[in-house]
């Protein structure tokens, strides 16, 4: 038998990868390179050698710094690229990579040139809202002012900053201040400018203070929108003209526009001014439009020309970063010449490493090779799993529990079959099966599409899993047939039901039953069971002894797996006192309960398998009477429960004081600690993390025993029980279902009404979509997670190893800097 | 409600709670200050700080870094948070919040006002603001020429308004008064965020009134300390400390007569035990040349 075990062919993802610490000497003048295919390769994980240094005391500090400023200059290109509406991701130029100093030079150009270009463009984009909003304003503010006219007011102009300096300005201003002066003596002036709308009421009211009342406000909605220079959004803005009278007010009202981000602009009283002005405006408007497009352009042209190469850039920068930050976990050794690294390498990939190495040395036509040997390692190696587009989520599922110990039996093995089959027990029907297929069939169609782009959380998490939905569709498929329930409607798939009436008319049907005339029917659940009286006793006392079943076979499994990670580890301890009294006590209780129940269904009997059970306990020596199964039950009885209460004392005993007896049998008269602890390789006996320590504490080893019996124990009980949720959510989702089909859709059918019909068809199909397709798919998923990490995975997974990540350009993702 | 204030706590400050928890893992350790120290470039600062929360802050800004940048961007994330949890809050927390950022604002108002005093360019003292003090037309205050005119053109719409009420004098302003103001309006804000603290009740005024107190405390010995020396008469310094906290009333007549810089110490001895002496003793060492 353990000649046959050990010759089993051994399976790819079972155990971890078998690991070695390695050390590697590499001469600086091809460090950068090795490192750079090590990357490609993505194989070896350094360990940081200068954990304690913090990172700007560290060899390559300044490499670092300079990948980090490009990067910065690459954002900001492509913020620029953004902001200009390019897009700049669709013809990736792929180039010849160039030299890391090379490509700084020319993201320095690059920067300049635009950082030029931008300060350009924004002068004239200033100068040209300062002439939009003067149009505006004498547009608007004209309006004002002529209205004001017709009324015979006195009116007078007031120049305020006027902020470009045309000569005409400065001649046309001169000219009007003396016209100011002589019509002082009325005393009425005004300020005309523009504001931001949103700051408008606030402007008003701060004036209307400032100047005691004694001032009338004026304003228009600006037609048109501006670009504010800052956020390079349009805003909108207000036109706005402030009667007062006074000097001090002007003053004042100066200050308020200074200190609201008003910008104040002359208009002259005058009709015929106002044209010739406008005029001017609108041909020296026109002017700077057309240089302003050209710079425009000339900005998208430069743009462009960078968003070719920005992806390739972009990757590139990341890979330099990475290789120096790598770099940086290396020690120069004692001559300066070398540098050592540490890392764990899967031993499949040492002769990759090597290659790559001695690649290195070559390309860089270094005088030394590269040094690259083992080395002993002390701590436990990283758990390393090979996994596949396939096995990867069901991995993911378990490692989300806890990553496997070094080597130890990877319960994801089981796990692709059985998670979806038990996902399926509960999720059982065909019906919503094809729905769930159908969209994994959609996800795996897609797939390469899908993996490429980005995806909300949500989608992210189903795509990752969508051969995991792939399988509980088809299993779910596959126990909805033997469930036979299509959106819990029954089907005559396999032929006719083995039941009939009693006489043609079917009147006594649901008080007298039917009878049965034929064979049973051929595959799953009688179509005949839908609607009668005895549907939810027959189907209840079916699925929970499936569920038993179900469950006692898991868990005998992951016993057995238990065993297997003993011998792996060579600890004939664990196999005799934990594996054999756990195998004794489970089986002794419930794997008879399951042999009853498969009894049971054999021979028909009527016996009662609660009564059975409970009064094994109570009075084993009791007859059993009419439950009795099979000849020779009751003292079969009695020696299993006399064995499964000798397998309590049995796990929780021996294994302590053996422990300590081979502890200090071990330890006796020696002297030489250091020597002893080097003597056994913790290669062969990972597991035992006890003889690591010198001291060994009695009462902690017989505690943590002790609690693990108990748990067992009590276990081996609330366990099984806790299987039965199998059942249970299996009838909640048959009888969700039933109610949305009877309730929902066959209550609107018997309407005549093609409204009522059609209301009750789509509630039938948001119910079914969104309650039994995506919240009962949750649950049962969580159901199915909770019974492989808390009643599969205790029997024998450990899960506190680490995982190994490799030095790898390919994980390096977009968001890594 | 005392005693099951947690209950329905969680209604409207379990996400806040969370936030500040989660706020306070990104404080930086004695560790990363320790790095920090051994920094020997702005860069190294920039390299150090962007493995922290501050590191998003950072990582734009072009290499010639000023001091003035890491600070102005440091609290630029303060505020941003603190922004968030304004918009997160519910009374009376949202209340409790913009209560704190009333100190900052009186400190902006009197920076601005000095000043607009010193002529200086009002964009250039705006920068200087704290970004956690401004409010909509602060700007204006540049344009009022005494405290009445401050108070009806600016101030009235803004929270500060009722702690305005003391001083509204039509004096011109000038330094003198300006930093009077500054106290006064200090310490009617300490009384009332004091008031409304103690309301709330709860863990909250256990929490706020150790801390208020302290801060009334502080102030007192500070304007003692200043004004030893100034025209400022013992009434008119009694006026401006807060009416509570550990020293009221008997240290503050004590320290309303002090006349030189070492008789303020007796004064506090003995009625603040909370307040620790040493630290007393740094404000007594610093103040003098501030």
């Amino acid at each position: 038998m353990e000649k046959f075990i050990d010759n089993l062919s051994p399976m790819d993802l079972m155990r971890s990868e078998k690991m070695s610490l390695v050390q590697l000497i590499i001469p600086v003048e091809s460090a950068h390179r090795a490192v750079s295919y090590l990357g490609e390769l993505g194989l070896l994980q350094f360990r940081d050698l200068n954990a304690e240094k913090s990172p700007f005391q560290r060899t390559f500090v300044n490499q670092v710094k300079r990948c980090g400023e490009m990067s910065r200059k690459l954002r900001f290109f492509k913020d620029q690229i953004i902001k200009a509406g390019l897009l700049s991701s669709i013809h990736p130029v792929v180039e010849p990579d160039v030299e890391l100093e090379e490509l700084e030079m020319q993201l320095a150009e690059h920067e300049h040139e635009l950082i030029e270009m931008n300060s350009n463009s924004e002068k004239l984009r200033q100068t040209y809202n300062e002439l939009l909003e003067f149009k505006m304003v004498l547009i608007k503010a004209g309006s004002f002012l002529v209205s004001n006219n017709n009324q015979a007011v006195a009116e007078e102009w007031e120049l305020s900053e006027n902020v470009y300096s045309s000569d005409r300005y400065v001649e046309a201003s001169s000219l009007l201040e003396q016209q100011m002066r002589t019509a002082d003596q009325s005393g009425l002036r005004f300020i005309s400018g523009i504001i931001f709308q949103s700051k408008a009421l606030r402007f008003e009211r701060m004036l209307f203070r400032a100047t005691r009342g004694n001032m009338l406000f004026n304003q228009a909605p600006a037609g048109e929108e501006i670009m504010d220079p800052l956020s390079a959004e349009m805003v909108k803005k207000t036109v706005f003209v402030v009667f007062f009278s006074g000097e001090q007010a002007r003053t004042k009202i100066l200050k308020i526009c200074e200190a609201f981000g008003a910008n104040c602009y002359p208009v002259p009283d005058d009709f015929s001014k106002q044209r010739q002005i406008t005029r001017e405006i609108l041909s020296r408007l026109s002017e700077l439009e057309t240089t302003l497009d050209a710079g425009i352009r000339h900005q998208n042209k430069a743009l462009t020309s960078i968003g070719y190469h920005l992806t390739q850039w972009m990757s590139m920068v990341r890979r330099e970063k990475a290789i120096y930050d790598t770099l940086n976990m290396l020690n120069f050794d004692v001559t300066k010449k070398c540098l050592v690294g540490e890392g764990w390498c899967p031993v499949f990939a040492k002769a990759k490493v090597q290659e790559a190495l001695q690649r290195a040395t070559f390309d860089s036509n270094s005088q030394v090779g590269s040094i690259f040997h083992v080395m002993d390692a002390v701590e436990s190696p990283p758990t390393y799993f090979r996994t596949n587009h396939f096995t990867n989520a069901y991995q993911e599922i378990v490692d989300a529990y806890g990553i496997a110990r070094y080597q130890e039996a990877n319960p994801a093995v089981y796990t692709v079959v059985t998670f979806p089959f038990l996902f399926a027990v509960m999720f059982g029907d065909w019906g919503h099966g094809i729905c769930l297929l159908l969209g994994a069939l959609v996800l795996i169609a897609r797939e390469s599409r899908l993996s490429t782009q980005k995806l909300g959380s949500f989608m992210e998490m189903l795509f990752g899993g969508r051969y995991v939905l792939l399988l509980m569709s088809l299993f779910s498929i596959y126990c909805g047939l033997i469930y036979n329930e299509f959106f819990s409607v029954p089907f005559h798939i396999f032929g006719g039901s083995a039941y009939k009436c009693r006489d043609a008319t079917c009147s006594d049907a649901h008080s007298a039953g039917l009878i049965k005339f034929r064979d049973p029917y051929p595959f799953g659940v009688d179509p005949s069971w839908r609607g009668s009286r005895s549907e939810l006793p027959f189907l209840n006392s079916l699925k929970m002894k499936m569920s038993i079943l179900l469950g006692v076979a898991q868990m005998n499994l992951g016993i057995i797996l238990s065993y297997f990670n003993a011998r792996f580890f060579h600890s004939s301890l664990d196999i005799r006192y934990q594996f054999v009294p756990q195998m004794i006590f489970l089986n002794s209780l419930f794997g008879y309960l399951s042999l009853l129940i498969i009894i049971k269904w054999c021979i028909g009997s009527q016996a009662d398998l609660y009564h059975v059970m409970i009064y094994m306990f109570l009075s084993p020596t009791d007859d059993l009477g009419e439950n009795e199964l099979f000849w020779g039950q009751r003292p079969l009885q009695i020696v299993l429960l006399l064995l499964a209460l000798v397998a309590v004392p049995w796990m929780l005993f021996p294994k302590p004081f053996i422990l300590k007896k081979l502890h200090s049998e071990r330890f006796q008269g020696r002297n030489y600690g250091m020597l002893v602890s080097s003597e056994f390789d913790p290669d062969v006996e990972p597991d035992s993390a006890w003889e690591h320590h010198e001291e060994f504490n009695f009462s902690e080893v017989f505690v943590h025993q002790m609690i693990h019996s108990i748990e067992f124990v009590l276990g081996a009980v609330s366990n099984t029980a806790s299987y039965l949720r199998l059942w249970a959510l299996s009838l909640a989702h048959s009888e969700l279902s039933t109610v949305f089909y009877e309730k929902v859709l066959l209550l609107a059918w018997g309407y005549d009404n093609v409204v009522i019909r059609l209301i009750g068809l789509a509630v039938f199909a948001f119910a079914t979509a969104f309650i039994l397709l995506m919240m009962e798919t949750l649950s049962a998923f969580l159901h199915a997670l909770r019974l492989h990490w808390v009643e599969f995975q205790n029997k024998f997974y450990h899960g506190d190893g680490y995982k190994f990540k490799p030095f790898s350009f390919a994980l390096i993702t977009e968001d890594g800097d | 409600m005392y005693g099951f204030e947690a209950m329905t706590f969680n209604i409207h400050g379990g996400y806040l709670e969370a936030i500040v928890r989660g706020h306070r893992a990104g404080l930086l350790t004695a560790a990363d200050y320790n790095n920090l120290c051994q920094c020997e470039t702005l860069d190294d600062i920039k390299m150090h700080l962007s493995a922290t929360e501050y590191g998003p802050y950072l990582q734009n800004e072009p290499s010639p870094l000023h001091t003035t940048t890491i600070v102005e961007k440091c609290t630029l994330k303060l505020v941003d948070e603190y922004k968030h949890m304004l918009c997160q809050a519910t009374e009376p927390l949202s209340t409790f919040l913009e209560y704190i950022t009333y100190g900052h604002m009186i400190d902006n108002v009197v920076l601005i006002v000095t000043g607009t005093l010193h002529e200086r360019d009002v964009q250039e003292l705006l920068e200087k603001c704290h970004p956690l003090g401004m409010f909509d037309s602060i700007a204006t205050l540049a344009v009022a020429q005494n405290m009445r005119e401050l108070y009806r053109l600016v101030l009235v719409d803004t929270p500060l308004a009722p702690y305005f009420s003391e001083c509204i004098t039509s004096e011109d302003l000038d330094d003198m008064n300006i930093e009077i103001m500054r106290n006064t309006l200090y310490k009617a804000y300490l009384e009332d965020f004091y008031k409304f603290c103690q309301k709330l009740g709860g863990a909250t005024a256990e929490i706020m009134s150790d801390l208020l107190a302290f801060e009334a405390d502080r102030r007192a010995v500070n304007i003692t300390i200043n004004s030893i020396g100034t025209e400022l008469t013992r009434d008119d310094r009694r006026k401006l400390y807060s009416n509570f906290g550990l020293l009221y009333p008997y240290g503050h007549e004590e320290l309303a007569v002090c006349e030189d810089i070492d008789q303020v110490c007796p004064c506090c001895d003995g009625k603040i035990s909370s307040l620790p002496i040493n630290f007393l003793q740094t404000i007594l060492r610093r103040e003098p040349d501030a």
